[in-house]
């Protein structure tokens, strides 16, 4: 990691890559409000089902489709992410701390509990194909599997760079003078993480 | 060791200085070889988008003509304003921000500068990409918006609209790249005593689009993934007959686009901010409001979007809010025009190249300002809409504006680039055939288009009326042509001269004519001190005179970032990414695997770059 | 603000293992208040009374989920004890996004209400 942009030059004080992961973060917000608001404005518009919340009746078939949301198995999934935000604020607690053993440990469980997730999200997705939800089915089809497949795919981006912060600790190159690269990494997570408090109730919960 | 308050705080590793080569220029993290290469390769797809706005002139030069076919028309006008937008204002822009800013800061460099480099190369990938389309006979051919849903499967089946899609998410990441990297330049990395109100105006106007940069692409690149999927996997984002609706991109787009207009005009207005002061002998006027009128630019130019809109029947009650918020982005702007003639008042006024451009901008932009505000009421604007009268708009504010003020910052930076100073009378004669030809071409469309001429039509016939004023439009057109002709001239004869350029040519008032012309590799040998606005008129007053011209230094002792070719692996990464998803029918997933992986080697070497934190000293005095 | 402060060291105020223990606690309480809302008002065991609450659902929800992005960002990502840039920072874009999403409702809403077909 380059160290060009220390914190001691600065004309803030604080650290370039700091206030750069910050930034970005900041940018991120503005590419989930747009799915966000693509959910929230498509939401009643579909023209069949299965729905989200309501079952449909075909009309052709007269065959009965379920709504679509399971309530259960999403909230496991939104107590792991929000479990693995604790994991991680741990292990950098343990970073900066100079304590291996505690970073080791409570970035093993971010990861878990971020791979879970996925899993999760994956096991939901495919679940939701067999109900004959699809990405083309209808508007609550397309406007769900594409909001919360770009936040999965940002929970992966981040499960993949935590595990190699995790791989750098493992090689002894993770000590306190560095733990602001897992502070970055940390930021990321803890986004990814507060983006999906904002989806779980706005695409779960609200009928 | 001398170490300067500007030191890094690693040992030097083995000298290798900036050399000269194909190598050196692929390599190089330095913020101003990047700058050239932004300027260079932007100038190319300038003349290339001139090229195409020349043979829509010719044919529209006459009614009923067949110069050539609709379809051939429709990608020349898509490509001229995708690539005069893109590959020509953002980044002739990205020239000055790279060029100019750490010298105006009083930096050595950007906060990172492998990323800059990396969307150098981006920015160049996209753009080939673009053009590329033109090989396959399929350039984007649904203008620069790219409606909803002509964009459809359904209406335009073949590839162009996937090349204007990847390309534009191409350069989409360059652009947050690079707004990521100046926006924490212009924070962090200012020298000792410049407070932010103590910063040139440059940086200020070029901070204020870094932060529009950074909320608006965000929200197109949302809107061309739906518009890809759509197109791919069969969803109906923009398709009524599923559910979803053609005005959705609109909103979309605009969200992004109008937001995008402004990061097209600020760094010209920087510019002229920085011209005027020079040339008047006169500190810029009314300094705070500048800024503040820029800060309340961009805020509200996120509430104005659907002026783009007044035509799709939004509503007597969203056509008010938006008639009236773009009513009152007027206000600021006005503001800035009457502190622009607030700097010449009583100015001692040298009418040097520069001047000449930066006051025809102010000229020009007022012309383009009065139109905007004409399309502003709703009623007035349907009449107006996809007519010409909104052509002459827009280009009286992109060319009248945009061009003019980099233009402008050409002539004016120039000797502190290049170290050589382009030649006085090619410059006013260039000034003269482009006011002339700007004005002939664009000048008409007013007339002809609240005549009723329609935007994006390949020919009219005879007895509407429109021949004539295209004609004078056409003429016109080519002498514009002619004036970037005497430009290239002027450049190419001011570098047969030898490199002599003083360091202070203009008198000038900021930190960038302190040091020589051009630079040394690492900027500054000290980090200038600041005390005020105008630090070098302050420091000239001090000295009771000009002061002597800085000698070249060995630059012993400072410390530079090492070349780096992860960034270009990097930006072929994301280039192939976007071309794998482009061709996914064909290669299916393999193509995607292939090019993340690249990608992904890119950025862990970057990453983890052996060396990297050893600096080098550069030796021969890092010319 | 005049430059080059120097480096910034954690905040005299740092939290502790224990307190981002129990900030992890009640952000599993509030989850779990959130799901239980939506059960009482909707959920299959829902009584007349989860009918009356219908009409405060989402804003109740909300004002949940916003003390869950709060606690995150302010705890976890430390916004409480760091310079108030990086807040600033993180903050603006979503004033501009939570505008952009209200006027994109509103906005789309309308025209499918009115809009005429053809």
């Amino acid at each position: 990691m380059s160290d060009h942009a220390h914190a001691l030059e600065t004309s803030t004080g604080l650290d370039s890559r700091k206030l750069a992961i910050w930034t970005f973060i900041g940018s991120e917000c503005m590419f989930f409000a747009t799915l966000i608001s693509n959910y929230l404005v498509n939401k009643g518009r579909s023209l069949v089902g299965p729905f989200a919340h309501e079952p449909w009746t075909d009309p052709a078939t007269g065959k009965v489709l379920e709504p679509i949301i399971e309530i259960p198995l999403v909230t496991v999934g939104t107590a792991l992410l929000l479990f693995s935000s604790l994991f991680v604020v741990l292990a950098l607690y343990g970073a900066q701390k100079g304590n291996r053993k505690m970073l080791l440990g409570w970035l093993a469980a971010t990861l878990l509990c971020g791979m879970f997730f996925v899993g999760m999200q994956v096991y939901e997705f495919t679940h939701f194909v067999h109900k004959g939800l699809t990405l083309q089915r209808n508007m609550f089809g397309a406007s769900f599997f594409i909001l919360t497949g770009f936040h999965g795919t940002h929970v992966t981006i981040g499960v993949i760079w935590l595990a190699t912060m995790f791989y750098l600790a493992l090689r002894r190159k993770l000590p306190p003078e560095r733990s602001l690269n897992l502070e970055m990494a940390a930021l990321y997570w803890h986004f990814v993480d507060v983006v999906w408090i904002v989806i779980f109730p706005v695409v779960y919960l609200i009928r | 060791m001398a170490t300067t308050a500007l030191d890094q705080r690693h040992a030097p590793a083995a000298a290798h200085g900036e050399k000269t080569g194909l190598w050196s220029w692929i390599t190089t993290v330095d913020h101003k070889r990047i700058g050239i290469l932004y300027g260079s390769t932007a100038f190319f797809f300038f003349l290339l988008g001139g090229l195409e706005a020349l043979l829509i002139r010719v044919q529209l030069a006459r009614a009923d003509n067949n110069f050539i076919d609709p379809d051939t028309y429709n990608q020349l006008f898509t490509m001229h304003g995708t690539t005069m937008i893109f590959l020509g204002i953002m980044p002739l822009s990205s020239m000055f921000f790279n060029f100019m800013i750490p010298l105006l800061i009083g930096a050595r460099d950007v906060a990172f500068p492998r990323l800059n480099a990396f969307s150098y190369w981006v920015f160049l990938l996209g753009g080939l990409f673009l053009n590329a389309s033109f090989l396959f006979g399929a350039a984007p051919d649904t203008g620069w918006y790219g409606y909803a849903n002509l964009t459809s499967r359904q209406f335009s089946p073949g590839p162009n609209v996937d090349f204007w899609n990847m390309g534009l998410q191409i350069l989409g990441v360059a652009s947050l790249a690079a707004a990521v990297n100046f926006f924490v330049t212009i924070v962090n990395m200012r020298a000792p005593g410049m407070t932010m109100m103590r910063m040139p105006m440059f940086v200020w106007m070029s901070f204020i689009t870094q932060v529009l940069l950074l909320l608006a692409f965000p929200v197109i690149a949302v809107a061309l993934i739906l518009l890809m999927f759509d197109r791919f996997f069969g969803t109906h984002y923009f398709v009524p007959a599923g559910g979803g609706d053609p005005l959705l991109w609109q909103h979309f787009f605009w969200i992004f686009g109008h937001p995008e207009v402004y990061i097209l005009i600020l760094p010209a207005f920087g510019i002229i901010s920085e011209v005027l002061p020079v040339f008047s002998r006169k500190p810029l006027f009314g300094y705070a409001a500048m800024v503040f009128s820029g800060v309340f630019i961009a805020f509200l130019g996120f509430g104005v979007w659907s002026h783009h809109m007044f035509t799709t029947g939004m509503g007597p009650i969203a056509d008010t809010f938006f008639s009236l918020s773009t009513m009152l982005i007027a206000i600021p702007t006005g503001v800035k025009i009457f502190n622009w003639m607030g700097t010449m008042w009583y100015g001692s006024l040298q009418f040097r190249t520069p001047m000449y451009f930066a006051v025809g901008f102010i000229a020009m932009f007022i012309i383009g300002g009065l139109s905007g505000v004409m399309h502003a009421p709703p009623p007035a604007d349907l009449q107006q809409n996809d007519t010409y009268f909104i052509v002459a708009h827009f280009h009286y504010v992109m060319f009248g504006g945009s061009i003019f003020g980099l233009v402008a910052g050409g002539y004016y930076w120039w000797p502190k680039m290049f170290g050589r100073m382009l030649d006085e009378r090619l410059g006013k004669l260039h000034f003269w055939l482009m006011l002339i030809g700007f004005n002939l071409t664009f000048f008409p469309m007013h007339f002809v288009g609240l005549n009723g001429m329609p935007r994006r039509t390949y020919t009219y016939p005879k007895e509407l009326g429109f021949e004539m004023l295209n004609q004078i439009e056409t003429v016109g057109s080519f002498i514009l042509g002619l004036s970037f002709l005497v430009f290239l001239i002027n450049i190419i004869k001011t570098s047969r001269l030898p490199r002599n350029a003083p360091a202070d040519p203009w008198n000038g008032a900021t930190l960038e004519w302190t040091i020589p012309s051009p630079p040394q590799e690492w900027n500054f040998d000290k980090a200038p001190s600041v005390q005020g606005r105008d630090p070098l008129w302050e420091l000239k007053r001090l000295n009771g005179g000009p002061l002597p011209e800085p000698p070249l230094t060995s630059g012993a002792g400072i410390h530079l970032p090492n070349p780096s070719y992860w960034p270009l692996i990097s930006a072929i990464g994301v280039t192939s990414l976007f071309v794998a998803i482009m061709m996914l029918p064909k290669w299916g997933p393999a193509g995607i695997v292939v090019a993340v992986a690249l990608l992904f080697f890119g950025i862990y070497n970057w990453l983890f770059e052996k060396g990297y934190s050893e600096f080098r000293t550069p030796s021969h005095g890092g010319h | 603000m005049t430059a080059h402060a120097p480096a910034q060291e954690h905040a005299p105020d740092h939290p502790t293992p224990g307190t981002y223990a129990k900030i992890g606690l009640v952000l599993f309480v509030l989850t779990a208040l959130e799901v239980g809302l939506y059960e009482f008002t909707f959920g299959d065991h829902a009584g007349p009374l989860g009918h009356q609450i219908e009409p405060f659902f989402i804003p109740l929800l909300l004002a949940l989920s916003a003390v869950k992005f709060a606690l995150v960002a302010m705890y976890y990502m430390h916004l409480k004890n760091d310079s108030k840039l990086f807040s600033g920072v993180f903050v603006f874009p979503l004033i501009i996004a939570a505008v952009v999403i209200a006027a994109m409702i509103a906005l789309m809403a309308y025209h499918w209400a009115f809009a005429r077909s053809g």
